[in-house]
């Protein structure tokens, strides 16, 4: 009886540390959305580029970890800009499948650059915490896990009062809604986009030195970052704390599932879970736990 | 010179080719194709039949997404369903390809029904997620059922037989895959002229509105889901029978991306448009094997990289469509014919 | 007295193959309330569109021809730059942001405004203006009523200082008693303030109520332009924008071809 429960305890905790991730990546995702109303299919890749360039800095270049974390953040927010301004701005006003199929070919793009650049195998990153894991409750929890917990949850603070407080952060609300009405408002619709980009650049990027961190980096890095969208819609495509909770949410769930229902259905339930969740809750409830429903008037 | 098209019969404004320029035009075109398998190779063969298998699922997906407005990023998925139907139906149950083939497109629709309904509840950006779910949660079905489906070593299809007449080559696949997509191009340009796809139109353009003149939301936008998929679903058989063995490897995410890609590029809500998109998008990667093959002798290394060198420039070329024409090929194509009309003043 | 605004014989081009403006010219003097009227299709939303410099979201162009705003051309530059200078267009068909509140959207509209501690003052403003706002203030904008929308799109307008607004028919869906309201305001919004007003409506009775010069457009040019009092004066417009026909006369078909012949000779 106390396997069973210290089982599912660590399949929570498992789906906690993963869940962190996710939410993560789900927050860079709903900040494009939010400001620019793309969805972006390229998260994954965004996540891939920041775990890539932080191991090559790091073992390539033997850069203290503290050191290659920051610069790899820079080199995000610049990619950012840069994805932003060549790709992105010509699609201003463009029809919603337009944008979506840029994104996916910028997926495609980016994913053959980084494999013309790092081959294929599998890369390992140095250890950075220490191994040692953590006791609690009788749990082991170890300390990179802790730590991306923590990280998570600060950046959830953070962008919900951005949001909801300040100028840019109106400004952003406003140019998801409508570009147009952005433009006659004075609104510098590029640098709302550049900015947007960049932030999820990086916290992409933090995401994926965590992940690769945890478990080495492959080019299957990238479908994390289609992990993502039953998160934003258990959460609400359009609400900050929505990618938070749908993160946590969805890497419990997939952990619960993937541990009772393998054995039962044979394996990889963990990567088809999600899915099936997402299309119930577009069922019960499509605009998610706490996003805004869709106003329309004739 | 004439200035404009006058009709003056309901019957005359109604036809879809409606000059005798595109119509003689058309008939000497029609005449190429029909020949073309005796001038050119094998290969060449192979590369149109595949554009002709390709057209008759993008068209499905052009009357989904183009003109009903329901964006779906799960097509690849459907045509999965219709492949492995047809596929299970003939080794299986020992059917002919030529019964198993229609009940394979049904029941394909069927299953597009059902994954066409949560675009009753949400819309845009939130179906393309939906889709994306169909998608995964079909393959996972694919992969995971092996009693029925072999699960990841696929099926064995063979070639379908007429009268003793078998069609195993590339030359004989030809004509039938013409049939079948002059079929679907006539089909899917066909149904635009009738109340069901204005009503697809309709729900596309302002779904609130349609509803209020009294267009049933519900029925229309599940048909059009059934009608995309079976179209879909025809689309994987040929496939299969074409050529001979099925896996799950065929109809992952990246087909639907595909199908997407090619009536982006070619134009929403334009028939002629999916057919440009389908030729581009599938002589592209072909282009570039060759241009490899070309390469091989100089840089040997070229070939290790060749599937990251693809798939670089096919999405760098899907990026450049959409930043400089977004609307697709047939918007080329509209534009240059009104500048030719009115040549040579341009506006 | 030099005009602050002043479109000079623009071209104005869609995709590349549409002409909708054959070179039209207007001029706008400072705290003056100018109108142009016109069917649909004249190109009067387009004219607004090319002095605020939204066209390039449309895939629209100047292609001939300059605008100048005190002096400066402004045909070239980013509408965020335009709104910089003072000028704002308020679009038609109430275009609030949905998902923000009432005071949210008029927050979003201080957007260009530097210094913070003016805004509180100008929602007063806005507020004072627009008493019916105040209630409405913390509801979901795509919630209130059209009368309401259009008070708040006006007022997020204000909350920018504009030196010049754009007016892209006010009065489009609304009741007759809240068009007077709103037109009432309008002018005081004029008067104490100094505000100069471009007004395009379809509602040509109270266009020419409340403005001093006016401009008829018809198919991308301008057909009439002279001062309100000429134009109320003016037979054609009298005809065919205020509804004035003689009462109880037969109408003759030579009269209606007689407005036409006058068209050609005047463009």
């Amino acid at each position: 009886m106390a396997e069973n429960i210290s089982f599912f305890f660590q399949l929570l905790l498992t789906g906690l540390v993963v869940g962190s991730i996710y939410a993560l990546v789900a927050l860079g995702f709903v900040l494009i959305y939010k400001s620019t109303s793309i969805l972006n299919f390229a998260q994954g890749e965004l996540l891939m580029f920041g775990a890539y360039v932080c191991l090559a800095l790091t073992v390539e270049l033997n850069i203290p970890f503290i050191w290659s974390f920051l610069l790899t953040l820079a080199f995000s927010f610049a990619l950012g800009v840069l994805l932003e301004r060549t790709i992105l701005r010509p699609m201003i006003g463009e029809s919603i499948i337009s944008v979506i199929m840029i994104t996916i070919a910028l997926s495609t793009v980016m994913r053959s650059l980084i494999q013309i650049a790092w081959g294929t195998e599998t890369k390992v990153f140095p250890p950075i915490f220490s191994e040692e894991p953590i006791h609690f409750l009788g749990l082991f929890i170890a300390q990179i896990h802790l730590y991306s917990l923590s990280f998570a949850l600060l950046c959830v603070a953070m962008f919900g009062l951005f949001f909801k407080f300040s100028s840019a952060g109106l400004a952003m609300r406003v140019t998801a809604f409508d570009q147009q009405i952005a433009h006659t408002m004075g609104i510098n619709i590029k640098r709302i986009f550049a900015l947007a980009w960049a932030i999820s650049a990086i916290v992409s990027s933090i995401g994926g030195i965590i992940l690769g961190n945890i478990n080495g980096i492959n080019n299957l890095l990238a479908h994390m970052g289609l992990k993502v969208f039953p998160c934003v819609i258990l959460g609400g495509l359009d609400s900050i704390i929505g990618a938070i909770v749908g993160g946590f949410l969805i890497g419990i769930l997939e952990n619960l599932a993937g541990g009772y229902l393998d054995p039962i259905l044979g394996g990889g339930v963990k990567d088809v879970a999600p899915y099936v969740f997402l299309i119930v809750m577009l069922m019960i409830k499509p605009y998610g736990l706490f996003g805004k429903v869709l106003i329309e008037r004739l | 010179m004439p200035c404009g098209l006058f009709h003056n019969r309901y019957r005359t404004d109604e036809r879809i080719f409606q000059t005798i320029w595109v119509r003689s035009w058309l008939t000497v075109f029609g005449i190429f194709v029909l020949l073309m398998p005796f001038f050119v190779s094998d290969y060449i063969i192979y590369v149109t039949n595949t554009i002709f298998i390709f057209i008759v699922g993008a068209i499905g997906l052009n009357i989904l997404t183009g003109f009903t407005g329901q964006i779906s990023i799960g097509h690849g998925a459907f045509a999965a369903v219709g492949a492995y139907t047809s596929a299970i139906l003939t080794t299986k149950l020992g059917i002919s390809f030529w019964i198993a083939l229609p009940i394979a497109g049904f029941f394909t629709a069927l299953i597009g029904m059902i994954f066409g309904i949560p675009s009753l509840r949400v819309k845009g950006l939130y179906l393309v997620i939906a889709t994306l779910a169909a998608q995964f949660i079909i393959e996972y079905t694919i992969i995971h059922w092996e009693s029925l489906t072999n699960g990841i070593t696929g099926i064995f299809v063979p070639s379908p037989e007429l009268f003793g007449f078998v069609f195993n080559t590339d030359k004989k696949f030809y004509y039938l895959l013409l049939a079948f997509a002059v079929s679907a191009v006539a089909s899917g340009r066909n149904i635009f002229r009738t109340r069901v796809g204005r009503a697809f139109i309709a729900i596309r353009d302002r779904d609130i509105a349609a509803e209020l003149v009294g267009i049933s939301l519900f029925k229309y936008k599940l048909l059009a889901f059934a009608i995309s998929s079976f179209y879909a679903g025809i689309a994987g058989c040929l496939w299969g029978y074409y050529t001979n063995v099925i896996t799950p490897e065929h109809f992952t995410i990246v087909l639907s991306i595909d199908y997407l890609a090619m009536i982006i590029v070619g134009g929403l809500g334009s028939i002629i448009g999916t057919i440009f998109g389908v030729i581009f998008i599938t002589i592209l990667p072909e282009l570039l094997t060759t241009i490899g093959l070309i390469l091989k002798g100089t840089f040997g290394q070229i070939t290790t990289l060749l599937s990251a060198i693809k798939g670089l420039i096919f999405g760098m070329s899907i990026i450049l469509f959409l930043v400089f024409e977004p609307e697709g090929l047939a918007e080329i194509w509209r534009r240059v014919r009104a500048y030719w009309k009115l040549w040579p003043f341009s506006y | 007295m030099t005009p602050i605004l002043s479109v000079n014989n623009i071209q104005v081009v869609y995709k590349d193959v549409i002409l909708v403006l054959k070179g039209m010219s207007i001029e706008v003097n400072e705290g003056k309330i100018i109108t142009i009227l016109g069917n649909n299709g004249a190109g009067k939303t387009t004219t607004l569109k090319a002095i605020s410099g939204i066209l390039k979201s449309e895939d629209g162009e100047v292609t001939d021809g300059s605008i100048e705003f005190y002096g400066e051309r402004i045909d070239k530059k980013y509408p965020e730059d335009i709104v910089r200078m003072g000028i704002f267009q308020v679009m038609e068909g109430r275009r609030v942001v949905e998902d923000m509140t009432v005071e949210e959207n008029l927050m979003a509209g201080a957007h260009t405004q530097r210094n913070r501690k003016n805004r509180k003052k100008d929602m007063e403003m806005v507020y004072h203006y627009f008493p019916r706002l105040i209630e409405r203030r913390k509801v979901m904008a795509g919630y209130v009523s059209g009368g309401e929308q259009q008070m708040l799109v006006m007022g997020r307008a204000l909350m920018s200082r504009p030196k010049l607004l754009l007016l892209d028919e006010p009065s489009m869906g609304l009741s007759p008693l809240l068009v007077a309201e709103i037109f009432n305001i309008i002018q005081t919004i004029n008067n104490e303030r100094g505000i100069s007003l471009l007004l395009v409506e379809q509602n040509a009775r109270l266009a020419l109520s409340i403005a001093s010069h006016g401009y008829v457009m018809e198919n991308g040019r301008i057909v009439l332009d002279d001062t309100v009092e000429k134009l109320m004066d003016n037979a054609d417009v009298k005809e065919f924008y205020l509804g004035l026909t003689e009462v109880g006369k037969k109408k003759s078909y030579r009269d209606v071809k007689h407005y036409k012949r006058r068209k050609r000779w005047l463009t």
